[in-house]
């Protein structure tokens, strides 16, 4: 029977860590992906969430791009998108001014990471406190490189991921 | 099935040549649920939208769907009912630029169960034009054996990747 969905490596902080990177991915598997339960050391003003950035193949270029909706527990919710960015944006941790012991949820999915392409994933992530507000958005985002994704990192804009933060990266395969 | 084998590959392709349509058929009824990845690319320069048909049923106007959506800064909603059709994703929301791939997370619920009508969730990540989720009713209790997937107005490119996974409760 095929092992068509893999744990390739687990991360779980034991400290803080301005971030998380995956390494010497292996090539043997059709689609990545990353599952995260994080939080942030940041109180940036009232938010309650903190933004990861993430770049594949260390590549720090405005090369991201990306759109999204959201919604924040009340109103309308929101929409964005961005350009040339320094790494897609638009995952989150719980900010450290949520409520204690809270950790984001989210998933980024790469289909087709080893192909020539430009690169394309989809986010969905959820911050959640027990206060008026909480977070919920999906996101598309692209890297316009073309090598095969071979690291990835997970960068907190603001602040640190906490200790307790996970990362879970699988590879499956189509056959 | 094995003990504890789950998300396996049912059937998958990659296009050699560019077309609007890829069928999934004969579907195995072994699993609880099912997961469409989609990795498409648009061979001309036409928006479109993407569309799904189960077990060949095109008449009746058995689907319906509701979406949220975020364009630009742009966000809301919209809702249809009585189509011929599913949608995956509506509003020629398929990119017109053929250098981007744009991938599709679909998921058919409880599909081999023959009492309840079907629902059918789909995220959707086109970078330049639009993210969202479109939700689907078909209303047929049948179990789903074939899976159309299709462009309204568009090709899909060489290239293109669809593969079908099965998800077994136990």
């Amino acid at each position: 029977m095929a092992n068509t969905y893999t744990l390739i490596e687990a991360k779980t902080l034991t400290t803080t860590a301005a971030s998380v990177t995956f390494t010497s991915i292996p090539q043997t598997y059709t689609d990545l992906l990353l599952k995260f339960s994080c939080r942030s050391t940041s109180t940036a003003g009232a938010d309650i969430y903190a933004n990861l950035k993430i770049q594949f193949n260390s590549d720090t270029g405005n090369n991201y791009t990306g759109q999204l909706v959201f919604g924040l527990g009340s109103g309308s919710g929101g929409a964005g998108t961005y350009t040339s960015q320094a790494g897609n944006l638009f995952s989150y941790a719980n900010g450290n001014v949520t409520t204690a012991s809270t950790f984001s949820s989210g998933e980024l999915y790469i289909p087709n990471y080893t192909s020539n392409n430009q690169k394309s994933s989809s986010v969905d992530c959820v911050v959640e406190n027990n206060a008026t507000s909480g977070f919920v958005e999906v996101a598309a985002e692209r890297w316009s490189g073309t090598s095969a994704i071979t690291t990835i990192d997970l960068v907190s804009i603001y602040g640190s991921h906490t200790a307790d933060s996970t990362f879970y990266l699988y590879g499956i395969k189509n056959s | 099935m094995a003990a504890g084998a789950t998300y396996e590959p049912i059937g998958t392709t990659t296009l050699g040549s560019a077309t609007g349509t890829v069928t999934f058929s004969s579907i195995s009824q072994s699993y609880t649920d099912l997961i469409l990845i989609s990795s498409i690319k648009s061979n001309n320069a036409n928006t479109s939208s993407l569309l799904f048909e189960l077990n060949g049923v095109n008449s009746g106007s058995l689907y319906s769907g509701t979406m949220i959506y975020g364009s630009g800064s742009a966000k809301g909603s919209n809702r249809t009912s009585s189509l011929n059709y599913g949608l995956i994703l509506r509003n020629g929301g398929l990119s017109a630029n053929t250098a981007i791939t744009q991938p599709f997370i679909t998921h058919f619920m409880n599909y081999s169960n023959t009492t309840n009508f079907k629902t059918v969730i789909s995220r959707n990540n086109v970078d330049d034009v639009v993210a969202g989720i479109d939700v689907c009713l078909w209303r047929s209790t049948a179990a789903i054996t074939s899976i159309r997937i299709f462009a309204q107005t568009n090709d899909f490119a060489i290239g293109s990747t669809f593969t079908l996974y099965g998800i077994a409760a136990a």
